[in-house]
């Protein structure tokens, strides 16, 4: 189980294979649930060229570790990952990775699925996006549902 | 007491400062540290607030070395 905020640009992929492999949980886990989320250049009807991504240094890290334990309270999981960018991204840059590993999808699927609406409705971060027409605040993400 | 204030994204702009430090004489609570903080500004609608990085609510009393930090809703992900 882990969980990380990173200040500099990563594969999600790259990332994705070493960490399953240094898991070292080869032939027990049957289900992979991933999800990426990445920068889009279009945001309400505006064209967006990067993205200021700020966090509350200490909350949001034990906020994460805290959904994470969670998850692996409530379903039956092997493992699992958590990364979010801060700091400035661009279009196409990965914002955030969740993986889980489990023996079936049910848990893998409901897990993943609840550290991701957990973490985009309550983990303190905020994007600024800078457009042609200047900076703006992100006021809400968009329903998970 | 002495208590660390936090602000984050759009209403540290609106604030102007992103951290302040009170001494108070008297329990406080998060609404009223807000209101000290601010010199009384009114406490947004849709504010988020957080004692020692949990979330509260705007009547939790606050003590001595807490830290109390207000932001807008959030939107990472």
């Amino acid at each position: 189980m882990h969980s990380e905020i990173r200040e500099q640009a990563f594969e999600p992929y790259a990332e994705l294979l070493q960490y399953q492999q240094a898991m070292q949980a080869a032939g027990r886990y049957g289900a992979t649930a991933v999800f990426v989320g990445s920068m889009r250049d279009l945001n309400e009807g505006e064209s967006v060229t990067a993205m200021e991504l700020e966090h509350y240094p200490g909350m949001t890290e034990k906020y994460l570790q805290r959904i994470s334990q969670h998850a692996a309270d409530h379903w039956n999981l092997l493992d699992s990952l958590i990364l979010h960018r801060v700091g400035r991204v661009e279009p196409d840059d990965a914002i955030v990775l969740v993986a889980v590993w489990s023996a079936h999808r049910k848990d893998a699927f409901e897990a993943s699925r609840y550290l991701m609406e957990e973490l985009k409705s309550k983990a303190p971060f905020w994007k600024k996006e800078q457009t042609s027409e200047g900076e703006r605040w992100v006021e809400n993400n968009t329903a998970g549902y | 007491m002495t208590i660390e204030v936090k602000f984050f994204a759009s209403l540290r702009e609106q604030i102007g400062r992103s951290e302040a430090r009170l001494a108070a004489s008297e329990p406080l609570s998060v609404a009223e540290v807000w209101a000290q903080a601010t010199d009384n500004a009114e406490l947004p609608v849709n504010v988020l607030m957080a004692r020692n990085m949990e979330y509260v609510d705007s009547a939790t009393p606050v003590h001595d070395g807490d830290e109390v930090a207000f932001f807008p809703p959030v939107t990472g992900g």
